[in-house]
């Protein structure tokens, strides 16, 4: 058997290419012509005319934020049970599927005798997380989630990514 | 002592349009970038007072702010402010020796451009020229090569192998592109006939068939395209910057932090000023305004403008600084718009291709001119 081979032709330069100066000119039309458009763009945006015609792609970033997919994994959260209290029920679920080991649960006797713990404390370490999603995959009661639409997650050290219950269950700030 | 007072107002105009607009590249640069690749640019060097009832000021800065306008004091007070670091086994004096030089160099040959005719105060003529030199061409040349020592000797004292090979690199590229940009201006002088500046200028005033403007790119066209792709490499600008490569391959400056790097940037931004000045100059009639005599517009199709000899001058003045912005735009545009020349098609590109070209550009102009004025 014969191995069949495509010889992909090197494209060459013609004459007119060679010359390097229509081509430069061509470049320069190029992107000059952006620069004039968007030149003038900005300049109609400053007198109100042509607001729907972007002049620019950026995206001001602090001021103005990026419509984030409808199924991203963001900051995580606990969902709530409806008298305010965590559905977690500390199974260990999301803690053993963790492939960066990032959480961390402390199990304790809940009340209620229909439901058998409760985590006492609920960490997750943010410097860890590689937000894989699995611990939400994992959950058998919906009781965490990477929904909150929070991307801009940073601190001034490693302690202060590592969020407690409280900013789990309350993800916008809110202090219980 | 009057002329003395009178060159050195001069020399303050000249140096404060040069510094200003060299300073003003830092903006344009990223303006116009961002401007030709559909971004908005730099805007967050925001000056803004805290207090009630400075809001007036506040709202007189607001365009200033929203333009990115502040940037380049940002970028001199960070430039001021950094480790001035002088490596240890480098030479210290040599290393300090270097930067001054490039720029001392640089700032010199602005002294010969004229930027504006004669004009009458007081019974006294004055020619807006910081320095009436005869052999003003020669002496800018002389500056403008003189500006690679800085470069060597910024390689050399660095004690850093990739900043010796960047200031070889540099030198060998200014050198050989010394000699093409020193060719493509001799079919101008055979024209005119002259080295000094100012009469060059005048010469530029005539008319072909009465109603084309006489200037040098309408005789010397491929002369112009010659120096004007000789002159971005003498100011080691992309796509000629094989010397620097900020983004890969180390050039001479590697050792250099703080105002010292911020002289050899400004360095960069004079000379593209500089070739800016020269295409003006020598191609595209320098202060001339097309039609403009000394008395008023004089235009082809017999219509005739009366102007004042204030307003002359100061249509002049304009004229030569709208070319220069306009060479400035269109080396930015050239620089965003080009990638880099390897190192050897660069030298092969000066040495092969512009320095026969330039050389048959004198040899048709003197034949030219021979049969002309037989």
């Amino acid at each position: 058997m014969t191995i069949r081979t495509k010889v992909v032709e090197r494209p060459e330069l013609n004459l007119w290419e060679k010359l390097y100066f229509p081509e430069v000119f061509r470049g320069i039309f190029l992107t000059s012509g952006h620069f004039f458009r968007n030149l003038s763009l900005h300049l109609f945006h400053a007198v109100g005319l042509f607001r729907r015609v972007a002049a620019s792609v950026t995206i001001q970033y602090p001021e103005q934020k990026w419509l984030l997919p409808h199924r991203s994994r963001t900051r995580h959260r606990l969902t709530k049970r409806e008298d305010g209290s965590p559905r977690c029920v500390a199974c260990m679920m999301c803690e053993t599927v963790c492939p960066a080991r990032c959480i961390y649960i402390v199990a304790e006797e809940h009340p209620d005798p229909n439901i058998e713990k409760r985590p006492k404390s609920f960490t997750i370490d943010l410097g860890k997380c590689v937000y894989c999603g699995f611990c939400v995959e994992a959950c058998p009661e919906d009781a965490i989630r990477m929904d909150t639409k929070i991307v801009d997650i940073s601190a001034y050290s490693r302690q202060g990514m590592i969020l407690d219950m409280n900013e789990l269950l309350n993800p916008k700030g809110v202090k219980a | 002592m009057e002329t003395i007072l009178i060159q050195s107002i001069l020399a303050v105009i000249m140096l404060g349009f040069v510094f200003n607009l060299a300073a003003l590249h830092t903006w344009m640069e990223r303006k116009q970038s961002a401007l030709m690749q559909d971004r908005i640019g730099a805007n967050r060097a925001w000056i803004e007072f805290p207090w009630k009832w400075m809001a007036p000021i506040n709202w007189l800065l607001r365009p200033f702010n929203a333009l990115g306008l502040f940037h380049p004091i940002a970028d001199a007070i960070k430039m001021f402010t950094k480790e001035d670091y002088i490596p240890p086994k480098g030479d210290k004096f040599l290393h300090t020796l270097a930067p001054c030089l490039s720029l001392f160099f640089a700032l010199l040959g602005f002294a010969a451009i004229p930027f504006g005719n004669t004009i009458e105060i007081g019974g006294r003529i004055i020619n807006l020229q910081v320095a009436n030199l005869n052999v003003a061409l020669l002496y800018i040349f002389a500056m403008v090569s003189m500006g690679v020592y800085g470069v060597v000797l910024a390689g050399f004292s660095s004690n850093n192998n990739y900043a010796t090979l960047g200031g070889l690199r540099a030198s060998s590229q200014m050198l050989s592109y010394e000699i093409a940009i020193g060719l493509t201006i001799m079919g101008i002088v055979m024209i005119y006939g002259s080295l000094n500046l100012q009469e060059l200028i005048r010469a530029q005033g005539n008319y072909l068939f009465g109603w084309i403007p006489l200037w040098g790119v309408v005789l010397q066209p491929i002369g112009f395209l010659l120096f004007l792709a000789a002159g971005i490499a003498e100011t080691k600008r992309i796509p000629y910057d094989a010397p620097e490569g900020e983004s890969e391959i180390v050039g001479y400056f590697v050792e250099y932090s703080g105002m010292k790097f911020g002289m050899f940037f400004f360095t960069d931004y004079l000379e593209t000023v500089m070739i800016a000045c020269l295409a003006t100059t020598l191609f595209f009639g320098g202060w001339q305004v097309p039609y403009l005599t000394q008395t008023g517009f004089e235009f082809p199709w017999g219509v005739q403008i009366a102007v004042t000899s204030l307003w002359v001058s100061i249509f002049q003045i304009l004229s030569f600084v709208l070319k220069v912005l306009f060479f400035c735009w269109l080396f930015m545009t050239i620089r965003w718009t080009l990638p880099r020349f390897r190192y050897d098609q660069l030298l092969r590109l000066g040495w092969h291709y512009m320095f026969p070209l330039a050389l048959a550009n004198v040899f048709v102009t003197a034949i030219i001119l021979l049969w002309v004025m037989g």
